[in-house]
Parts: structure tokens; C-alpha cells; sequence
């Protein structure tokens, strides 16, 4: 698949080195997508990256990516200023399991940069608001200087129909919020473990993690979802780079089912 | 709180979880209601460690003090947690600040009383010292699992983490 071409129509900086690109494709076409894919992202003579599409998939006119500038690539989309452009290859692997949520309570968790590829999942879950149980989104950042979307989740926290708790490594005196790892709130949101679904996406660690708690809670690992980002190249099961076990994670991913993919969280060589 | 409403919210207090009712009344007679303002100390790095609480509603953060005045917190405690395990060993001192960061309630359990009450009875003290280890071990965890730096190192194991952490110290 050749990349389109697709122009940076606004960046934001979300943290020190973090930034979102909005991008409009030059063939004007859509680029339809289901909450959860990703995109290879190409800057031009430097190389392709898989970065989550966290934008609105209502907006399927204008992508969203929300960038962490890492390596080679990253930092090379982080150069990328207003009018230049870049080739998009996409989309691509698997979604959040929004259809079998409808009904449930749904549990987001989030770590880091993991909150990008759940956002698209919460702003449709939010756009049909009564179609869903309770909603919970517990976020874990490094810092209060390192939470993404700060004032949307502020805005997300005023609807007063979604609990958000929100938790960092540590801080200074003036922060109001959690301290704290993010597995440690589980145990304070209210949502019916039976029936829920959970989606998670961040560090590997912190979704063994996650599981153990939503598991002490009553939740089943057949309910609970996770997105794995390692690393990929071709993004379409060719190259070995980003395979899992029997999986390949740009085939058969991101986005698994827990039970699916549990054995290989424990894995040391894979 | 009456001594029969403490006594009830001690024995439906997930923390005090079994425990025989004899000894629920003995902890009952070393508590009290304490409330805190937003902004309150409730205990100072040093000071001597008078009491646990058990909150029950509000947030505590846990700071570690600095001179020019802007502390690191490093855990914050909220509703149903418990605060505080320095009554249990000596030299009895809190090692950070504990401050309230909203209007908060705890009940409050002497340690003078709870100590003399446990030397009375090694069973009550080796029950409390068994409950106040799954607390420490839970936090121990917590803070750990903290020390690999994950959001730094997202898609790394633990090892990955501190190689990489090393790696980073080195260059
Ligand atoms: C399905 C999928 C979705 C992703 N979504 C996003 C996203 O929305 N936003 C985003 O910022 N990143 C995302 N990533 C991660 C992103 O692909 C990598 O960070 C990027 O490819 C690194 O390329 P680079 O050339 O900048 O860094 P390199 O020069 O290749 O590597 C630099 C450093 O980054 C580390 N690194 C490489 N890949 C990863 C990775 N996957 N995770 C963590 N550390 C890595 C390397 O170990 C190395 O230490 C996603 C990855 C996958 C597989």
C-alpha cells in the first residue's frame, strides 16, 4: 500500500514531548477508521512509524495523532510545523470492542501515552452516552505536567456522567489530584465487575498489573481488552518485527482480547 | 460519633475485617473522631507517632518536606485507606508530612493505648502487626512497581526498564 499524502493542519504541544498533529489528506478523501486502529505514519526520507489515530471517528475528514517524540521517526514528525506534509499508510489491526460494550459498564485505563489510543473509544462511548453502563476512565501519568488532554478531560469530568480519576508518579504541593500507580484505583471506581468491559492501553507492566486488580475486583480476563504497541515495520505481517508469540501484532492487533495474549505479558524473549 | 457507632464503623471498616469482637471493643476505647481542614497538618516529618487513622472521607497527601518550601508528595490516601504504620515500631516517628488536601474525617487510634493493649496481648498485637503488613506490602508494591519509571519505558519489562534506566545514567 503506498502512503497518501497528508498535510499538518495544526499541532498542539500536549506535554514536553508530546504534541498532536491535525492532518487533511491532499486527495481530500476521508480516512474512515475504527477507534483503536493505527496508521504508518512516513516522514519523508526519515522513515514510518505505527502511531494510534486519536481523533474523533465522527470526524473522519481531519486525523488525529498524538505523538510521543521517542527515536529516529518521532522526532522527525515532531519537526513537521504547520503546511508540511507527510505519507499516511492506514488504517490499520484490530478495534476496541465498542459494539460488545454497548450495555456494560466500561472501565478505561490508561497509562502515559496510552491515553491516545483510547481516546477515540471515549469520545464515541461519550457520543452515545446512554447506549453504555457506567463509565470510568482511570489515567496514570508520570507527572501532572505529563497527563494528556488536560482540559478535554476537565470538560469530560464536568458532564458529571463519566468518573475520572486521574493519578501521577509524584508531585509538587500544589497538586490536588492522586498520587499513586494507577492499578491503586481500580479499587476506587464504581462499576459492576460482572458486567463490565475493560480497555486498556499503556505500559505492558501496568496492564499486568491492571488485569491482577480488575481480576481481585471480580472482573473476568475474557472481558477485559488491551492494546499492545510494540514495536512494527510493514504493519502487514510480513516482516516479523512486531510478532507476538503466534501473533502479530499488525495483523492480529493491536487491540486483544487479554486472554488471548495473557501468556506472552510473562514471556522474557519473544 | 457515639462509642456504638464507632464501634460499628470499626467492625464494617474493611481493615478490621474478622476481627474478634472483644478486640473491637478494646480498639473501640482508643479511638476518636478527628476532622481536618483543607490545607491541615495532620502530622509533621519527626514529630512522634501518636495515632493511625483510618479516613473517612477527604484526601491526605503524604510530603516529603523541602526547606525552600515546595515539598515532592509522594502518595496520596483517601476513603476507607489507612494512615499511617510508624505507632508500630520504634523510634515512633513519622518519616514525611501527612497534610490534608481536602475537608477530611478519620477516626483516629491512639497508639499509647493501642501499644500498652498489645504488650497485654500478643495475639491483639500480632493480629494488627499482620493487617499493618498487607497495607505496608500493598504500598511497597505500588511504589516499586513506580520505581521502573513505565510511562518512561512503555514498552519494556522491568529489566528492560532498569537497563535502560542504567543505559541512561551511563551516557
Ligand atoms: C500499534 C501501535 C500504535 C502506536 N501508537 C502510538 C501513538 O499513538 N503515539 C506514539 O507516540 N507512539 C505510538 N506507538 C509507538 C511508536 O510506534 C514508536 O514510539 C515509534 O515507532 C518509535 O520510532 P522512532 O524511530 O521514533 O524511535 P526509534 O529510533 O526506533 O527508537 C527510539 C527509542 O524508542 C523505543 N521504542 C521504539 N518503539 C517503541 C514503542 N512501540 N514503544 C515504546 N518505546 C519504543 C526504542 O526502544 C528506543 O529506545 C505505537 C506503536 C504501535 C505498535
Amino acid at each position: 500500500m503506498l502512503p497518501r499524502v497528508f498535510t499538518v493542519a495544526a499541532r498542539h504541544e500536549e506535554t514536553a514531548d508530546t504534541f498532536t498533529l491535525e492532518l487533511l489528506a491532499e486527495d481530500a478523501a476521508d480516512l474512515a477508521f475504527a477507534p483503536g486502529q493505527f496508521n504508518m505514519l512516513y516522514a519523508f526520507g526519515r522513515g514510518e512509524s505505527a502511531i494510534s489515530i486519536s481523533g474523533d471517528a465522527a470526524e473522519p475528514q481531519r486525523l488525529v495523532h498524538t505523538i510521543r517524540a521517542v527515536g529516529t521517526v518521532t522526532r522527525a514528525l515532531a519537526e513537521l510545523a504547520p503546511g508540511a506534509q507527510l505519507g499516511v499508510r492506514g488504517p490499520y489491526g484490530t478495534a476496541w470492542p465498542l459494539a460488545a460494550a454497548r450495555g456494560r459498564d466500561v472501565v478505561f485505563v490508561a497509562g502515559g501515552i496510552g491515553l491516545a489510543p483510547l481516546r477515540p473509544a471515549i469520545l464515541e462511548v461519550l457520543a452515545a452516552r446512554r447506549d453504555y453502563g457506567r463509565v470510568v476512565l482511570l489515567y496514570g501519568a508520570r507527572t501532572p505536567g505529563d497527563v494528556l488532554y488536560a482540559a478535554e478531560i476537565a470538560r469530560w469530568r464536568a458532564r458529571g456522567d463519566i468518573e475520572i480519576h486521574v493519578t501521577v508518579d509524584a508531585a509538587g504541593s500544589d497538586w490536588r489530584g492522586n498520587v499513586g500507580v494507577v492499578t491503586q484505583l481500580v479499587r476506587r471506581a464504581g462499576f459492576d465487575a460482572a458486567h463490565a468491559l475493560a480497555m486498556l492501553c499503556g505500559p505492558e507492566i501496568m496492564m499486568r498489573y491492571t488485569v491482577v486488580e480488575l481480576g481481585r475486583a471480580g472482573m473476568s480476563p475474557n472481558d477485559v481488552h488491551v492494546s499492545l504497541e510494540r514495536n512494527m515495520k510493514c504493519a502487514i505481517a510480513f516482516c516479523g518485527h512486531c510478532q507476538y508469540g503466534p501473533e502479530f501484532i499488525c495483523r492480529d492487533g493491536p487491540v486483544f482480547p487479554y486472554d488471548r495474549v495473557a501468556r506472552w505479558f510473562d514471556a522474557r524473549e519473544l | 460519633m457515639e462509642i456504638h457507632d464507632l464501634e460499628n464503623y470499626l467492625a464494617h471498616h474493611p481493615f478490621f475485617a474478622g476481627l474478634a469482637p472483644e478486640y473491637l471493643a478494646l480498639l473501640t476505647g482508643c479511638a476518636g473522631n478527628v476532622t481536618f481542614a483543607a490545607g491541615e497538618t495532620v502530622f509533621s516529618q519527626g514529630g512522634t507517632a501518636e495515632h493511625f487513622y483510618l479516613l473517612r472521607d477527604g484526601r491526605v497527601a503524604l510530603e516529603f518536606p523541602h526547606p525552600a518550601g515546595n515539598g515532592v508528595v509522594i502518595d496520596t490516601l483517601d476513603a476507607g485507606d489507612v494512615l499511617g504504620a510508624s505507632w508500630l515500631v520504634a523510634p515512633y516517628r513519622w518519616p514525611y508530612d501527612a497534610r490534608a488536601l481536602a475537608p477530611t474525617r478519620a477516626l483516629a487510634l491512639d497508639a499509647v493505648c493501642l501499644r500498652g493493649k498489645c504488650d497485654a496481648d500478643p495475639a491483639l498485637g500480632f493480629d494488627l502487626s499482620r493487617r499493618f503488613a498487607a497495607v505496608i506490602v500493598e504500598r511497597l508494591h505500588a511504589a516499586e512497581l513506580r520505581l521502573t519509571d513505565m510511562y518512561a519505558n512503555p514498552a519494556s519489562d522491568v529489566s528492560d526498564a532498569a537497563v535502560a534506566a542504567g543505559a541512561g545514567g551511563a551516557a
